[in-house]
């Protein structure tokens, strides 16, 4: 396996920047996400290591090779479609082997190590068969297998369990992690499912427009959002973000003209905290709000919308002014609410972020 | 391919209706009466125009007397220059070409493309006659571009028309038809999911690999419906006669223009023109047969 | 330089060329037809006139019988095949598609074989015959329903990718909103497959357009004739081509179908076949 690394690597299509001018680092045996919306680059930057882009500017690479003009044949990655990629004229077997029949490995060497992996990943049972007859785990797996098989220095994910059902993920991507640790393999994952990411990735690397967002553990970037979009991208159902005005005199936080909330410590703790007067994103997440059915000190008002079990939790939307708050209530009997409720933050759990999105400290 | 029906038969018979009855009309009756004049000596002058006599299958007879039918401007002749014709300008000529094009431009954009697909497809859509006369004027001996360049390089001036007729309307009629095939094989090559050729190429293969293990499997059904039409159609294009009028000698004489001449000049023996185009038709059965056979042993095994 | 610049410049070298040789091969042929109507002297060759002139159109334009044959008698051929043939093959393929007929594939290419046997040329007695007890010889009705049932099979096969490509649940819709078949053909498909119907209306117009061996059979007086036989009338007496006339004549007869082409092609893109399943 080895090491992956991007230094200012820049991709245009037409006038639109696609990779804007990236520098990453991806260990040995480590597992990245990249993670981001439809449009912010992640599935270019992945295509950019395989070799079926071309950059632009800047320079990749793998281990200490400089790939950065190689076709992909020459990079020796393996890389895993969302479509699976599977030869209907060819058998599973024929279809595994692939990589190896290109290297002219003999037919009988072929077999054997295909059928070492097959058994892995269970479905060697399957070898024999078409790719139109396997079920679409099945045939993720597969696909699988003909990465393993590679033996490549690298795996490349895109995006490859947003073809099964919800179900069948969950299992898949408990067998993608298992096969992960297992093998030791440098990965690069292609999401936009952040709870994909969370759940599977060493370090996620948060893309948007082009750009890297905040590169960390998932706990880095669930407990400290380096900016509103990774806070409101991060974590399920995402942060509250209310917008208002920071009156640092006064020690409050006034929301839409009327919500006030006082923030005397909060902006204490800042060791820059914002100018009187500067527009601020507050951030808080759902489960360290408090419901009360009575004014309470340091809690806002609120308009009871909606009630939502989850089963394991509950989900309460309130309307605050003009947004929609989310809470999260841990617990499975949803509680019976008037109209009017107040909502209690946890500031010292809450995030600061100025009119450009990035974190006030 | 599953395929629900969603319309009763009675609905379905009556959107068929039509074109039914078209086809039954101005393309089976047709056909029968070819086939039963077959078997008179119908002409249309003399004797035997308005009281035709049933003769059997001595029109068949004639056809393949095996003494004399390998003469130019007999039935032999005409089969074995339309082989040539159909290998030539079929096989290797329509098919060849619009598999190179489309293959050539498979996921290439731009003015080169569509300058090229433009032109093969105005050299398809031009008028028959008008196309006629341009060649023509290429291939001309004296005047022509194309002797115009060969003598600029060097390579002297061939009398195209007249030295080298089949050769000549072999590269006509490939000229004229590759456009359908580069049609029909660039869409093809579009259903290819991109996915597949990247796999390929992450997995290390090279062009020829790339061919020989993803494209061709993939393509060989449109390759094989390309090639049923474009042989049907070839063996039986009659444009070529502007050309050559079937000479010089008859050494251009396709069975359409052996029909031709047999039906509508000298004689004019409609019965013997019959026997041709039952012949015709059960050679095209035959190879239609051939090619439909491929296809669903390739399913077979595919 | 590195290796991979190198070789992907050389294949865009390798493109061009090969564009070159295939754009020159397409378009010489044709080059004649650019120079000679504009000269007076034309001859077989193809070189620029040295005074470019526009006499030859004015003597072509003086042949009243070409010219009607050519702005009438060939859109009254073209604009009643294309409407016959595109209107009857969407209807034919989509019931094909859409009923269940065993061998459906094998039913279209056995009508393909028939069609282009039928349109060679020892059918045109059978034909000749039958428009004939039909009393329509020398009347452009004969011609265009000649024409439609030889193009209808392969019209059909060209539809058939189109109509096999809309996908049911629009269909499956709005037949449980209540609409009968008809109305569903009318509301749903057809919009879908209105391009491959402008594919098969234009290559039927194509196709009547340049025709000359069906016309020449069936048709009898001089006002009928359309443009591909009007060509005899620029012959000399002693049976010899007049090549400035002949030119100009074919410069005008190609141009409506020329114009056709770039328009569809530069508003729709010429698709000729829609999703193909293999």
């Amino acid at each position: 396996m080895s090491q992956i690394t991007f230094e200012n690597v820049v991709k245009r299509f037409g006038s639109v920047v696609a990779v804007d001018n990236v520098t990453l680092t991806i260990g040995e045996g480590e597992f990245v996400a990249l993670l981001g919306p439809s449009g912010c680059g992640k599935t270019t930057t992945l295509r950019l290591i395989a070799g079926l882009e071309l950059a632009d500017q800047g320079r990749i690479l793998i281990g200490d090779r400089d790939v950065t003009y190689l076709p992909p044949a020459a990079r020796d990655v393996a890389m895993v479609f969302q479509d699976y990629a599977l030869y209907p004229h060819m058998t599973i077997l024929d279809n595994i082997g692939y990589p190896l029949k290109v290297r002219g490995v003999s037919r009988a060497e072929r077999a054997r190590r295909v059928t070492e992996v097959a058994r892995e990943l269970q479905i060697a049972n399957l070898l024999e068969r078409r790719p139109s007859q396997l079920s679409g785990g099945q045939q993720q797996r597969a696909s699988v297998a003909r990465a393993v098989v590679h033996q490549a220095v690298a795996f490349l994910f895109d995006e490859p369990l947003s073809n099964l059902d919800a179900q069948l993920r969950l299992e898949a991507r408990a067998f993608l992690k298992h096969l992960q640790n297992e093998l030791g393999v440098t990965t690069v994952y292609v999401t936009h499912d952040q709870a994909e990411a969370m759940a599977l990735a060493d370090r996620i690397v948060v893309m948007r427009l082009g750009k890297i967002m905040q590169i960390g553990t998932p706990l880095e970037v669930y407990r400290n959002p380096a900016n509103t979009f990774v806070a409101s991208f991060i974590g399920s159902p995402p942060m509250n973000l209310l917008n208002g005005t920071a009156l640092v005199g006064q020690g409050q936080f006034v929301m839409d003209d009327e919500t006030v909330i006082d923030m005397t410590e909060v902006y204490r703790r800042m060791s820059r905290p914002p100018l009187d007067g500067q527009e601020i994103t507050l951030g808080i997440r759902p489960e360290h709000i408090t419901i009360h059915t009575e004014p309470h000190p340091h809690a806002i008002p609120g308009q009871l919308y909606v009630v939502q079990p989850m089963g394991g939790e509950t989900l309460v939307n309130v309307r605050v002014g003009s947004k929609l708050v989310t809470v999260r209530l841990f617990q499975d009997e949803p509680p019976a609410l008037p109209d009017q409720v107040w909502l209690k933050p946890a500031l010292d759990a809450s995030f600061v972020y100025g009119a450009d999105g990035e974190r006030l400290s | 391919m599953e395929r629900r029906a969603i319309f009763s038969a009675k609905v379905g018979f009556l959107f068929l209706a039509p074109a039914l009855a078209f086809v039954a009309v101005f393309l089976l009756y047709p056909f029968v009466r070819v086939f039963l004049l077959s078997f008179t000596n119908q002409t249309l002058l003399g004797t035997t125009a308005p009281n035709p006599e049933w003769v059997g299958f001595d029109n068949y007879r004639r056809l393949f007397d095996f003494d004399r039918w390998m003469r130019l401007g007999e039935f032999g002749s005409a089969l074995k220059i339309t082989t040539q014709f159909v290998i030539g300008s079929a096989l290797i000529g329509q098919v060849g070409l619009g598999l190179l094009i489309a293959w050539a431009f498979y996921r290439k954009k731009g003015v080169l493309r569509e300058a090229v697909y433009t032109l093969v497809i105005l050299a398809w859509i031009i008028p028959e006659t008008v196309v006629a006369f341009t060649w023509v004027a290429f291939l001309d001996r004296d005047f022509g571009t194309l002797n115009a360049l060969l003598d600029a390089v060097g390579l002297g001036r061939p009398d195209w028309l007249f030295k080298h007729p089949l050769e000549s309307i072999i590269l006509f009629n490939s000229w004229r038809g590759a456009a359908f095939s580069m049609l029909l094989f660039s869409s093809a090559l579009e259903t290819i999911p991109p996915s597949y050729i990247e796999t390929a190429e992450v997995a290390g293969a090279n062009a020829w690999q790339k061919f020989r293990d993803i494209f061709f499997p993939l393509l060989r059904g449109h390759i094989l419906t390309d090639l049923i039409l474009i042989t049907l159609w070839t063996f039986n294009v009659f444009t070529p006669f502007l050309l050559t009028g079937g000479g010089p000698a008859r050494r251009t004489e396709l069975v359409s223009i052996y029909t031709y001449r047999t039906a509508f000049h000298g004689q004019h023996e409609f019965g013997k023109g019959g026997a041709i185009a039952v012949v015709m038709m059960l050679i095209n059965f035959a190879l239609a047969l051939i090619y439909l056979s491929l296809i669903r042993r390739r399913r077979v095994h595919g | 330089m590195n290796r991979y610049r190198i070789r992907t410049t050389t294949s865009r070298a390798l493109l061009l060329v090969f564009a070159f040789i295939m754009s020159a091969f397409f378009a010489l042929p044709l080059l004649w037809l650019l120079t000679a109507p504009f000269s007076t002297q034309a001859n077989l060759a193809v070189k620029i006139p040295e005074t470019p002139s526009l006499a030859n159109f004015e003597a072509v334009f003086r042949n009243k019988f070409a010219i009607r044959a050519l702005f009438q008698n060939n859109l009254i051929l073209g604009g009643g095949v294309m409407v016959l043939v595109a209107s009857i093959a969407t209807l034919a393929s989509y019931g094909l598609s859409r009923t269940r007929v065993p061998g459906r594939d094998v039913l279209v290419y056995i009508l393909i074989l028939f069609s282009s046997v039928v349109s060679g040329t020892a059918a045109m007695v059978p034909l000749f015959l039958l428009i004939f007890n039909l009393g329509l010889i020398d009347t452009y009705l004969g011609v265009i329903l000649v024409m439609t049932g030889g193009l209808l099979p392969s019209g059909i096969f060209i539809m058939r990718d189109f109509v096999d490509s809309i996908p049911r649940s629009y269909e499956e819709a709005a037949l449980v909103a209540g609409a009968s078949s008809f109305r569903m053909f009318r509301d749903v498909a057809f919009p879908l497959v209105r391009p491959g119907v402008m594919v098969v209306a234009i290559w039927a117009f194509v196709n009547a357009w340049g025709a000359f061996l069906i016309p020449s059979v069936l048709l009898r007086s001089p006002e009928h004739m359309p443009a591909s036989i009007a060509f005899y009338s620029f012959y000399t007496e002693a049976g010899t081509p007049n090549l400035t006339l002949v030119s100009a004549y074919a410069f005008l007869y190609t141009i409506p179908v020329l114009l056709l082409y770039l328009i569809v092609n530069w508003r729709f893109g010429f698709r000729f076949f829609g999703g193909i399943k293999s």
